[in-house]
């Protein structure tokens, strides 16, 4: 059967270049030049799928982008596996593999087909009605229905191929090389405008390209003449880029769009080694022309889905570029003329026709007369009401349409065919255009939407915007790009058509039946078996607007976005409640238009490259010493240093025991540090934080807390005065971009009369906090000039000073409640002083210790931590840090918030410290806090924040949030979790050595 | 996304840029002689129209400077954009 399928005249095919590939682990042969789906069609198979549904045997419907049926999975188990892939777009190459993806166990015998059987009882929201009750049913259904329900493959491994962003800015871009497109390019780039040209497809000169007719002409040379001619004219501009395979994905406000060039994906696997293989480009143009072309109709009749039945265009692409005969014995259901060019092009290789299904009375155009010449049956005035055949059409009934066309009169006509073309006019392809937040109008004539107001610098041409004659496709593309480029036309003097077809169309959106609607399977969306019956079952359950009749039928969901049927589903909706096109809304198409793999959009951001990190100047110390890390922002910080198999408690506990009983050293380059100078420097931190600043003295640190205009604590952080103008402001980890934005903001719109200059220094400093009883003793061997005694360096102040003659400030503070010193130095010197602090404190046995301990230290000390133990809803009343709002300070950020009816209620959550009964539990952070497990609901008064085994008082502590805690010390409250109830008692938040002997102590 | 003209360098993606929510609210300068209403007021009420709205903006991967921008938030067009301090050159 195969050997007379194809027709050795397409210069598309490379016949000398034999390729073979698995389909369905069965081996073939293509041409080089061909698509999967031609060359299955070559090889007489039509079958390729099943459908979502009903699981009804489907075959190749479409030559392009639009397919809806020939869905598969490529590269079977490999890490390359791709699913919902479209036959119709993959380029043959030596060793491809491919398989149908929604069958189960095999494309000719499938178990799903039974639901073909039982599609009375699975109408329109059937999986909405039916597993909404009883929900112990859901259970049973779910294995067959995930089992049935295929929607291919993801793969299992890592995949192998390379991907790429790629930014383009240009003055034009042209989104299609149809006629029109390439006119659109030549003008633009002759006349000095960047122009890119892009078409998804792997040649130029869209569906022209292969018009070799002699009903259509250009300045009297046959179509496809007159464009190679072009086309070669164009591939030598200088101003001019052309990508083919390329397909425009997604079409953004002020013309940002999002393309998919393909490089390799028609290349054997072998060749495609260190090569990228997708890029995404993100381009920028100045103005956009869209020039995407027109996708054809179905006709929606009963049975419209055997394998055989595809688009009239479809067939005429495929013996015309693929010099593929799509069946031997061929019928043309049609109702407009664009039909009678595949009859054409089928008759000049001698393919048998058997008839022709017209839906109009009158047909008057030269190329139907050239048709009915050569012997053709035309039936005027029919439609197809039934076809037959399980695997592949072998048979339709076609009858007389009444005048109106609402009813079928007269008998019933059986014909035989192995391959129905059918036509229902052409849909501008006007998915981009909307994207791009064009809106559209109603074109009653022929039934289309088309642009009509254009949301940027950007117009549509060709049949995109309803131009379908060549003519006047011409025509109108020549005036528009005129206009739109503000050129005079000097590159097409005169063009001269010619074309034998009229435009003359008979519209009817649903066919009619001698069957009664409920008897009838006519599908408008093939990919996802929405019918007609079901639209009108959507109507009659009172959906009106398109968006819920489209998600009650699934129509236009799938992964094709009912390219083919959403006309039709507007269509039967507007017939159907008798209102006009277009009045319950379009569905609105997003972005992409065809699926992007995930490879493409995440590009080169993979492995080390997905979320980048920053790293202090002391990293490399860090993991040379075991040590494990936690993210904080962006940032890779030291968490603990397990040593000997320890485990994360085990390392902490040894860790916070050395820093209390001995020294020691954090590594802390991360926290936020904000250069402040000016005249109104002190000014502006009044302003800014709860506390006074007007008499800090120079050389003197203070803790700060920075409010929300809300009142809620935002950061805190200790600031100290370099100089009379000058101070440095540390923030925490996580917050230091946000309060420098902050900061910022009210300089520049609130108080813009400041003196006061910021700079971020973050990066610029490494700090080491050494902290413990011997924290002197070490700091003093690295720094021996440095005056360490307490009158000359009390806590709280700062010195300037030097280590082997590099600068380096330290400030006296503690976060742990500790004896404890910063040092600040240039950032590429931190490691060799971290380096010299470890030798120096060898003898103390100086210990690192990660943000663990740390934060175990400082809870110890009862200090919160901003967004661990704070959540934007705390005020610092709610923290018990009365002491730290200024009452004498005029103003400050949140201060009127601070005495809101809101804010000043006794009940609000408040931070308390929190001590379970059996001093070795330790509590999970998160869980709920409630005092009577009896009522019901059990009222949730709060929750842990942080919580610890503290190694240096020997039981475990915690902080919480509790309604009125303030006024709870010493009660009694209960944490339930999942099998037991923890008896806890509120507790100062302050564990330990509250009086500050510790950081005061002579050492 | 869109293109945004810096009052101070010019046309550059958005994705540099960070939105600020409604301009032209002043901080008042005596807070505490305000009550309750007045301050949740300046606090928490903003218009959110759909249609011409007045936004702040910062250059935030820039020059890092707070402007003014006039923007139809149903279409996305920018109508204007004009420095802090300034009166909004359109309506
Ligand atoms: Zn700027």
């Amino acid at each position: 059967m195969s050997n007379n399928l194809r027709f050795k005249t397409s210069k598309f095919i490379d016949e000398t270049y034999r390729v073979s590939f698995k389909f369905n682990n069965k081996t073939y042969f293509g041409f080089k030049g061909d698509t999967l789906a031609s060359a299955l069609l070559a090889n007489g198979i039509h079958l390729v799928g099943r459908s979502f549904k009903y699981h009804r045997p489907r075959g190749i419907m479409t030559s392009g982008s639009e397919e809806p049926n020939a869905i598969i999975q490529l590269h079977d188990n490999s890490s390359r596996t791709e699913p919902n892939v479209r036959a119709t777009e993959v380029e043959i190459y030596e060793g491809l593999v491919a398989s149908s993806q929604n069958c189960w166990p095999s494309v000719n015998f499938d178990i799903g087909g039974i639901n073909n059987l039982l599609s009375p009882i699975l109408p329109a929201g059937f999986y909405y009605k039916t597993f909404m009750w009883p929900a112990s049913f859901w259970e049973k259904y779910e294995y067959f229905i995930r089992k049935s329900a295929g929607l291919g493959k993801s793969p299992k491994e890592a995949d192998p191929d390379i991907y790429e962003h790629k930014y383009i800015h240009c003055d034009v871009l042209v989104i299609g090389a149809g006629i029109s497109g390439i006119m659109a390019a030549k003008m633009a780039a002759k006349n000095g405008f960047k122009t890119l040209l892009v078409d998804e497809k792997s040649y130029l000169g869209g569906s022209s390209i292969y018009d070799n007719s002699e009903f259509s002409k250009i300045n009297n040379q046959i179509t496809s003449s007159w464009l190679e001619k072009e086309i070669n004219e164009i591939s030598k501009l200088e101003n001019l880029e052309i990508k083919t395979r390329t397909s425009v994905a997604a079409f953004h406000g002020y013309n940002f769009l999002l393309a998919r060039e393909n490089l390799t994906d028609h290349l054997p696997i072998n060749q495609r080694e260190n090569k990228v293989r997708q890029r995404l480009l993100k381009i920028r143009a100045k103005k956009v022309i869209t020039a995407t072309g027109s996708i054809e109709r179905p006709l929606i009749f009963d049975n419209n889905d055997r394998p055989g039945i595809m688009l009239s265009s479809a067939v005429k692409r495929y013996i015309d570029l693929y010099g593929v005969a799509c069946g031997e014995n061929n019928i043309l259901f049609t109702n407009n003329d664009t039909a009678y060019e595949t009859a054409m092009s089928l008759i000049q290789r001698g393919i048998k026709i058997n008839a022709i299904i017209d839906n109009r009375e009158q047909i008057d155009s030269k190329i139907s007369y050239e048709v009915e010449k050569n012997n053709i049956k035309i039936y005027k005035g029919y439609t197809v009401v039934d076809t037959y055949g399980y695997r592949r059409i072998n048979k339709i009934s076609i009858m007389k349409l009444s005048k109106d066309g609402q009813t079928v009169i007269g008998d019933k006509t059986k014909l035989n065919c192995d391959c129905l073309g059918v036509s229902g006019g052409w849909t501008p392809a006007v998915h981009l255009f909307t994207q791009s937040g064009g809106k559209l109008k109603f074109r009653e004539e022929d039934q289309v939407f088309i642009p009509n107001v254009y949301p940027s610098d950007q117009i549509s041409i060709g049949s995109c915007n309803g131009d379908f004659g060549l003519e006047e496709i011409i025509k109108n593309t020549l005036s528009s790009i005129k206009k739109f480029l503000d050129i005079d036309n000097s590159e097409y003097k005169t063009v001269e058509t010619i074309s034998g077809l009229n435009q003359s169309k008979r519209n009817i959106w649903l066919l009619p039946s001698d069957k009664s609607i409920g008897k009838t399977k006519s599908f408008v969306d093939y990919q996802n078996d929405a019918t007609a019956k079901d639209i009108k079952l959507a109507l009659r359950e009172g959906f009106r607007s398109i968006e819920h009749v489209k998600r009650y039928t699934t129509t236009g969901m799938g992964t094709d976005q009912g390219k083919l049927g959403n006309m039709h589903a507007l269509g039967i909706i507007s017939e159907t409640a008798g209102t006009k096109m277009g009045e319950h809304g379009t569905t609105t198409f997003r972005p992409p238009y065809t699926p992007l793999t995930f490879g493409t959009i995440v590009g080169r951001n993979v492995g080390e490259f997905f979320d980048i990190f920053r790293r202090t100047p002391i990293h490399d110390w860090h993991v040379a010493n075991n040590a494990e890390f936690e993210n904080v922002g962006q940032w890779k910080r030291a968490w603990y240093y397990p040593k000997d198999n320890e485990n994360m408690h085990q390392a902490v506990q040894r860790e916070s025991k050395a820093a209390r009983d001995s020294a020691g050293i954090l590594d802390a380059s991360t926290l936020g540090k904000i250069d402040i100078q000016g005249t109104d420097a002190s000014e502006f931190l009044n302003r800014v934080y709860t506390n006074a600043w007007s008499k800090l003295a120079i050389g003197k640190c203070r803790y700060g807390l920075m409010l929300n205009e809300d009142g809620m604590v935002y950061d805190d952080g200790v600031t100290t005065r370099l100089g009379e103008n000058h101070y440095i402001m540390t923030t925490t980890t996580g917050g230091a971009a946000n309060v420098l934005g902050k900061l910022e903001d009210y300089l520049q719109t609130e108080w813009p009369e400041l003196d006061v200059y910021l700079s971020s220094v973050t990066d610029h400093f490494a700090t080491i906090s050494v902290c413990g009883p011997n924290s002197k003793k070490i700091v003093s061997k690295v720094i021996p000039d440095l005056d360490l005694s307490d009158e000359k360096f009390p806590h709280m102040s700062f010195k300037n000073s030097k280590i082997d003659n590099i600068k380096c400030r330290i400030m006296r503070i503690s976060f742990t409640g500790e004896h404890s010193y910063e040092i600040n130095i240039q950032a590429n010197f931190g490691k060799s002083v971290w380096e010299k602090c470890m030798e120096a404190g060898k003898d103390f046995n100086i210990t690192p210790y990660g943000t663990e301990t740390m934060h175990l230290l400082r809870a110890e000390k009862g200090f919160i931590i901003v967004g661990q133990d704070t959540d934007a809803t705390l005020t610092p009343i709610d923290l018990q840090m009365d002491w730290i709002v200024s009452k004498k300070k005029y103003d400050f950020i949140g201060k009127r918030s601070l005495y809101r009816s809101d804010t000043i209620r006794e009940d609000r959550k408040q931070l308390v410290g929190l001590l379970t009964e059996n001093p070795e539990e330790v509590l999970e952070e998160g869980a709920q806090i409630v005092a009577d497990i009896k009522k019901s609901p059990i009222e949730m008064l709060g929750h842990v924040t942080s919580s610890y085994y503290s190694p240096n008082l020997k039981k475990s502590i915690a902080l919480g949030v509790v309604k009125g805690g303030k006024n709870m010390l010493g009660q009694k409250l209960i944490i339930p979790m999942e099998n037991k109830n923890i008896n806890v008692t509120v507790a100062d938040p302050v564990f330990l050595d509250k009086e500050g002997e510790r950081l005061n102590a002579k050492l | 996304m869109f293109l945004i003209n810096c009052p101070f360098c010019g046309e550059r993606e958005q994705s540099e840029f960070k939105a600020g929510g409604e301009a032209h609210i002043v901080r008042p300068k005596q807070p505490t002689e305000l009550s309750d209403d007045e301050w949740a007021e300046y606090l928490f009420m903003r218009k959110n129209i759909k249609g011409v709205q007045f936004e702040r903006w910062n250059h935030v991967h820039g020059c890092r400077k707070w402007f003014n921008m006039v923007r139809d938030t149903s279409n996305d067009q920018i109508k204007a954009v004009y420095k802090m301090g300034e009166k909004p050159p359109v309506k």
